[in-house]
């Protein structure tokens, strides 16, 4: 369009950058296609996950028609035999009650912490530091045999409570080393300026460092939430009984067990399951990115 | 500036005065009490349910079933003796090593299609292929295992469709093996390729310029700069994700359960099976004993990029 408007002498001295900008071009056009069929091995299980959960049971028992589209029309009946008939609303409120819990422990450990460690330093707080960083590469399939032991003794196993107390070992060695960074990168002067008004260390905390960290906090809570949310190791090993279960393990194991494999109730199941962390994602998605991508690049 | 002077007069009158000195020198006693204490919850938690654990898995892995005697090293020698371990081990690193490379071969790719594209559209399609990492890695294995049904499998139905025969994705060990293979892939090749995004955003945009001056192909750019500058970046990702592969669990315990054969079992899914399962708890505390040296290994290189990264940035 632009070279059509240009005079001759024009297009000529300008023919080495039209030509780069055809390779330009070129390069993303391949780009575009490239992506596309990325998208594509990436949002089949999705988008399948979606198809199966509005189809009726028969369309889902029918072989012969094409298993990748709804053919017989959407149903919502799938949802409702779930939510009506199992007990995925129990999964659901246990599930809610556990993460809420472990967020708020979370949150309130590994900020203090952090503050401590990233900001007012004592005798062996950075072996400390990296001391958290270690534990948060110990994975949780190496533990949960020695935990078993230990919720047993407590008493908590097959409560949901147990999970409340297990699942801060998978996200507060991680919020807090996020933590620590955010507040590291806040400049000196200003609790130095806070201290000389006469603040307290608790007023400073809550007064400058968490609103000017927020977006730091908004990262840790996601983390918080996405893990305990998708937490399978744990409650695989220490829930048994429907009324404890939580949304992972609920559905892929309880739904079946209770009927043949009745897929379009399962893939509902899942993908409700799977709705909140996407809601979450899809509004706070960079803030989460930031937050983790921060720890990789800066330090 | 009017701040700075603020804030800096009132500390100088301060330290002027002598009998402050012995305030501050409480002041800072003081300090470091509150630190310690803040930091209390914290080590409570890592000191009870992530230290202790890890040092009772080593008491609990020489017991005998029953938990009654020591049995020493008796639950290891049995495990070493067994054929079924040894596949374990094997799988376990067929999985890790295959998918990470892939992950990390598709992240690279992915992140710099999108690098290529025009600003704006960039964060949408960061979105779109952020999806499988997500969605809880249980639900999304769950919609996988659907899609490798034995009798309605929607692969299968494609590739019948296009003449050729079906394929026994979960039932036949070998496709069982690509299978969970595949699905790892799947859900942690997001992971790198944010991270890869992001360290790409951070190479400067001068060394391209000048590289572009001095000729050079998109093929030497990357070579002689995206990979030196991101060598770091990269080196920490793929160990990092080494670690989490090599612990999986969701994937193989929802899909095959270990199954055909025992020949995709990892570590972990070998120790839920044999430690809750069976109950037989000091036998698979040994079983998820025998990951803890390589993660260690792991563990020392990961922490030896992280701290040389911030050595390098100030």
């Amino acid at each position: 369009m632009t070279s059509a408007a240009l005079s001759a002498p024009a297009k000529r001295r300008l023919g080495a950058r039209s030509s780069l900008r055809r390779n330009r071009r070129w390069a993303l056009i391949t780009s575009y296609v490239f992506l596309v069929i990325f998208a594509i091995f990436f949002l089949i299980p999705p988008y399948y996950m979606i198809v199966t959960a509005f189809k009726s049971d028969a369309e889902v028992a029918h072989m012969a028609t094409n298993p990748w589209i709804i053919a017989d029309g959407i149903t919502l009946d799938q949802f409702r035999i779930l939510l009506t008939q199992t007990d995925f609303l129990t999964f659901f409120k246990n599930t809610v009650i556990v993460t809420l819990c472990v967020v708020a422990i979370t949150m309130v450990v590994s900020v203090l912490a952090a503050f401590s460690l990233g900001r007012m330093k004592f005798w062996g707080s950075s072996v400390l530091a990296t001391g958290i960083f270690l534990t948060y590469l110990v994975p949780d399939t190496l533990l949960f045999i020695p935990l078993f032991q230990i919720v047993k003794a407590v008493g908590l196993l097959n409560s949901y409570w147990g999970m409340v107390l297990v699942y801060p070992t998978l996200t507060v060695p991680f919020c807090t080393w996020i933590m620590i960074g955010y507040f590291q990168s806040i400049p000196k002067e200003l609790d130095e300026a806070a201290l000389i008004d006469g603040a307290s260390h608790m007023q400073m905390l809550t007064k400058i460092f968490i609103p000017v960290a927020l977006p730091g906090i908004i990262a840790a809570m996601i983390f918080a939430f996405t893990v305990s949310w998708a937490a399978f190791v744990y409650p695989m090993a220490f829930l048994y009984s429907a009324d404890q279960q939580v949304l992972t393990v609920g559905t892929v194991t309880s739904l079946i067990r209770a009927d043949v494999y009745k897929w379009g109730m399962l893939m509902a199941g899942a993908l409700l399951a799977a709705a909140p962390p996407l809601v979450i994602y899809a509004f706070l998605m960079d803030y989460y990115i930031a937050g983790l991508t921060a720890g990789a690049t800066k330090g | 500036m009017a701040d700075a002077v603020q804030t800096w007069l009132p500390g100088l009158q301060i330290s002027a005065r002598r009998s402050a000195s012995r305030g501050l020198k409480q002041f800072l006693r003081h300090r470091s009490t509150i630190a310690f204490l803040m930091c209390l919850p914290l080590m409570i938690i890592i000191a009870a349910l992530v230290i202790y654990p890890a040092f009772y898995s080593i008491y609990l892995s020489m017991l005998n079933k029953a938990q009654t005697r020591l049995v020493g090293l008796g639950n290891f020698t049995f495990l070493l003796s067994r054929d079924v371990f040894w596949m374990v081990v094997q799988q376990t690193a067929i999985f890790a090593l295959t998918a990470v490379f892939f992950k990390a071969l598709i992240g690279l790719v992915t992140a710099h299609l999108i690098n290529n594209l025009p600003a704006r559209g960039q964060r949408k399609w960061r979105g779109m292929l952020l999806v499988p990492w997500v969605i809880p890695l249980a639900l999304s294995s769950l919609a996988w295992w659907w899609l490798f049904d034995p009798t309605h499998s929607a692969f299968n139905w494609i590739i019948t469709g296009l003449g050729f025969h079906e394929i026994p994705w979960l039932s036949d060990p070998y496709w069982a093996r690509f299978s969970v293979i595949l699905v790892n892939v799947w859900y942690g090749a997001p992971f790198f390729l944010i991270m890869y995004l992001a360290a790409l955003k951070s190479v400067p945009e001068q060394l391209y310029e000048a590289a572009a001056i001095d000729g050079a192909n998109a093929w030497q750019k990357f070579r002689h700069i995206t990979l030196p500058m991101m060598r770091n970046i990269i080196a920490i990702t793929v160990l990092f994700s080494l670690i989490v592969t090599f612990a999986n669990f969701d994937i193989v315990q929802i899909m095959t359960a270990g199954g055909p054969r025992n020949m995709t079992h990892v570590f972990a899914t070998y120790a839920f099976m044999l430690g809750i399962r069976s109950g037989d708890l000091p036998l698979g505390a040994a079983t998820s004993l025998f990951m803890f040296p390589i993660l260690g290994i792991a563990a020392i290189f990961i922490l030896r990029g992280v701290r040389k990264r911030g050595r390098e940035i100030g």
